[in-house]
């Protein structure tokens, strides 16, 4: 079978979670693509407008559909947008690599999330949180621009009445009537209940975001081998074969998008690299 | 007074400091307690006390006429509300409110200067300990102003 | 590659009339035929049917931005170094569709490709090139994931290398270990033989496949003599070239630790972001993937086709691009070829065969922009 080629999946249903932000439900209507790990991505075809990479929000097990968040910024992204349940498109992945879960057991776990960078992380978070007992202290730290760009609202209202887990979102920008904390997501890093000696944290956010929060992260005492981000770069395939996504020697679609951040620190900060 | 002082020296601010030092910085502090609601300080008026949290919530607001309140930043436990009084001409640049109950130090800026003109190990204490608050303040403005979660240039 | 060999077994011969049949023979067993051809001023490779479609008595003058044909008084018949074509138009196509989608009401039916590639010759592969196709074969079909159009069409592929004899001065297979000797990897290898107003071909098997085809031909068993001459021939041609790329670790070693030398900046002045390095170069396998919709609206293809790391597009993330500036493009590219990938596929992505310095409008030499970072690393400080 050719890789480049999709599986048609059916949209079921469709979430506006903010003026520009959709998240889908889909289901495969034959074949399905493999279970995707947390971290992972897929390519979403739309008929006759393209393809683009969307990081997967939720995987389709136990009876879960494939869930995807999608912000309209190109011709791509903003077809998905308007897509209305019953319509069909093409899902191929998953790709790229996964949130280290697995090697993070034992550890205590902190998430720091910017924006749309949430969306990525919601499977690792709820992985953790289905898995609660095998992590230590559990921490997501959500910053947006304001309350209303804020993702999965019920979902952070139900982990926030999880006594177990410590949830701190902060926005950007804020009036009166905001009631929670004000000012940038690596504020929060120095805040948080963590101990770096045994932490593994999970970065995703816009890139200038994660640069701010690894510096943070560095000040808490973090080693870079367990600071992971998500990584973003321009991509046509999602194979290593198009050659577009490279960041330095990686393959931004095979060696990222999760990638820690001890491997990519000498080139994270070089302007147009 | 000696309570006092080892509260200040359980502040992560002053975590360290010596005994001296930390005798002369507690002759300039009391203990405060404000209200749900309570301002600090307004914008405009004389630094002549600055604030670390010990327990709460203090929001910086700035409030224009025609525009809605704008929240700049919300302080929490172990953290300082306030920096002008380190700087002419010490007059504070935006409101402070407490959110709910906030137990605080208060330090009198003018007795702190003071100190820190006469002995330069004060002065330069406090000089190590404010200047990465500050940095780190100068840093979130920046990521505060860069809007980075806002829609991309040309989409 | 010059190493002193024997005479390999199986060597063989041929007369021009013998290399016409070898085409004959091909043809006959279903093979397309594709090899040089002079069109537009230029060596190009295109379908043969003969040894009179071959660019008789021509050779190429190749300096940093100019590329000449000349004409030559023997009636040679490889004796050009490479022209702006390379194989890969033929194994790493400039546009494939890579799939078919039709909407049948809210539905979406996927028509995979169409079947099997036509079984493909390559007459007259230079063994700088016939590196090039290792190295895409590296890339595109050994990695995790496979362009199955690309190994279907390599598969398919018989090669028929032609040494190098006549080398040209934008020419560096030796400092890349490319040439001007193929020492494997080909189906049969010929050298030009052309001294002494001869004119033969010494054909060496490089495969079982090969060795059957030259046993067909009318050919006689090559001789010590014919093997020293064949010698000579990429002798002479390793005494011509001058121009050296520096070794690939100390090159490797001085690009990535150098993303900000001032030599960037130099470069990006005389570079015109024009793509052509990219689209001459054997290797560079960049692609982009385009929606072609039908007039109806109910048909659409998936059309993947060449890209090049200097266009703008490229690096587009939603909102811009991520290197807006030349100089961010030619670091990407030269710094890709000769340095990143060896990280990623365990060789470098150059075989020297000098095609983006001549095809440079602005005659940028990539040997010399090299040296520039492995010369005098101390200059590098911006």
């Amino acid at each position: 079978m050719d890789p480049y080629v999709p599986l048609p999946y059916r949209v079921l249903a469709t979430r506006k979670d903010t003026p520009d932000v959709v998240t889908l439900d889909l289901a495969p209507v034959g074949d399905s693509i493999p279970e995707p790990q947390p971290g992972q991505f897929t390519m979403l075809y739309v008929f006759g407008v393209g393809e683009a990479p969307i990081s997967v929000s939720g995987a389709p097990v136990d009876g879960n559909p494939l869930v995807q968040t999608v912000r309209a910024v190109g011709a791509v992204s903003n077809a998905i947008t308007r897509l209305r349940p019953g319509q069909e498109i093409g899902v191929r992945g998953p790709y790229g690599t996964a949130w280290p879960v697995e090697s993070a057991t034992g550890h205590d776990i902190l998430f720091v999330a910017g924006g749309l960078g949430l969306a990525p992380l919601r499977p690792a978070i709820r992985h953790v949180l289905s898995n609660r007992d095998r992590y230590g202290r559990v921490s997501l730290l959500y910053g947006t621009r304001g309350p209303e760009d804020m993702l999965y609202r019920d979902e952070l209202a139900e982990w926030r009445r999880m006594l177990d887990v410590e949830i701190e979102v902060t926005v950007d920008h804020a009036d009166r009537t905001w009631r929670g904390t004000v000012g940038v997501v690596t504020k929060l890093i120095p805040r948080a209940d963590f101990d770096p000696e045994r932490t593994t944290a999970m970065v995703c956010g816009p890139e200038v975001m994660m640069r701010f929060s690894v510096l943070a992260l560095q000040v808490a005492g973090l080693p870079f081998e367990r600071t992971f981000l998500s990584l973003e770069r321009a991509m046509k395939c999602g194979l290593g074969l198009c050659g577009r996504c490279q960041f330095g020697a990686h393959f931004v679609c095979q060696e990222g998008a999760v990638i820690s951040y001890d491997r990519i620190a000498h080139i994270f900060t070089v302007r147009e690299i | 007074m000696e309570s006092l002082e080892r509260i200040i020296l359980e502040q992560t601010l002053f975590a360290g400091l010596d005994p001296d030092i930390a005798q002369l910085v507690t002759g300039c502090a009391r203990n405060l307690h404000f209200e749900p609601g309570a301002y600090l300080f307004h914008e405009g008026e004389d630094a002549k006390e600055f604030y670390l949290i010990r327990h709460g919530e203090v929001v910086l607001e700035i409030t224009a006429p025609g525009r809605r309140t704008l929240v700049l930043s919300t302080i929490k436990d172990g953290e300082v509300v306030g920096a002008s009084w380190l700087i002419p001409p010490y007059r504070w640049n935006s409101d402070a409110r407490a959110r709910g109950h906030v137990r605080a130090l208060g330090f009198n800026a003018e007795c702190l200067r003071r100190k820190c003109d006469e002995d330069a190990r004060v002065g330069y204490e406090m000089t190590k300990r404010f200047m990465p608050m500050m940095v780190n303040r100068l840093q979130a403005a920046y990521l505060q102003l860069l809007d980075v979660y806002g829609r991309p240039e040309g989409s | 590659m010059t190493t002193i060999r024997a005479l390999p077994p199986g060597s063989a011969v041929l007369r021009l009339d013998g290399l016409q049949q070898l085409i004959a023979a091909l043809a006959v067993r279903g093979y397309e035929i594709v090899g040089p051809v002079e069109r537009d001023g230029a060596i190009l490779y295109d379908r043969i049917a003969s040894t009179a479609d071959l660019p008789a008595g021509r050779t190429d003058r190749q300096e940093p931005g100019s590329y000449r044909l000349e004409p030559r008084a023997d009636g040679a018949l490889f004796a050009y170094a490479v022209g702006p074509h390379s194989w890969k138009r033929y194994l790493h196509r400039p546009n494939e569709t890579l799939f078919k989608s039709r909407r049948v009401g809210e539905e979406l039916v996927f028509d995979p490709p169409a079947g099997p590639p036509p079984r493909t010759a390559f007459l007259g592969v230079r063994p700088c090139e016939l590196v090039a196709i290792f190295v895409q074969d590296r890339v595109l079909m050994e990695g995790h994931y496979v362009n199955t159009g690309y190994k279907a069409r390599r598969e398919a592929t018989f090669l028929v290398v032609v040494n190098c004899g006549s080398p040209a001065a934008t020419c560096f297979c030796t400092s890349m270990h490319t040439g001007p000797r193929a020492t494997g990897g080909f189906d049969i290898a010929l050298t030009e033989l052309l001294a002494d107003g001869r004119q033969e071909f010494l054909a060496e098997p490089g495969t079982d496949g090969g060795a059957a085809l030259l046993a067909y031909l009318p050919t006689r068993p090559a001789t010590e003599a014919d093997w020293q001459a064949a010698l000579a021939v990429t002798a002479q041609a390793v005494a011509s070239i001058g121009r050296r790329m520096p070794p690939g670790n100390e090159i490797k070693a001085a690009l990535q630790s150098n993303p900000e030398h001032a030599r960037w900046d130099d470069v990006a002045r005389r570079c015109l972001a024009c793509a052509n390095c990219t689209l001459v170069c054997p290797t560079c396998f960049c692609t982009t993937v385009e929606d072609r919709s039908d007039l109806d609206g109910q048909g659409a293809a998936r059309v993947r086709r060449w890209d090049s790391c200097f266009t703008r597009d490229f690096s587009y993330v939603h909102g811009g691009a991520v290197r807006t500036q030349t100089r961010s493009r030619f670091r990407q590219w030269m710094t890709h070829k000769l340095a990143h990938w060896w990280d990623q596929f365990g060789t470098s992505g150059c075989v020297g065969c000098g095609r983006c310095i001549a095809w440079c409008p602005a005659g940028i030499d990539i040997t010399v922009e090299a040296a520039a970072f492995t010369e005098g690393q101390n200059h590098g400080i911006t």
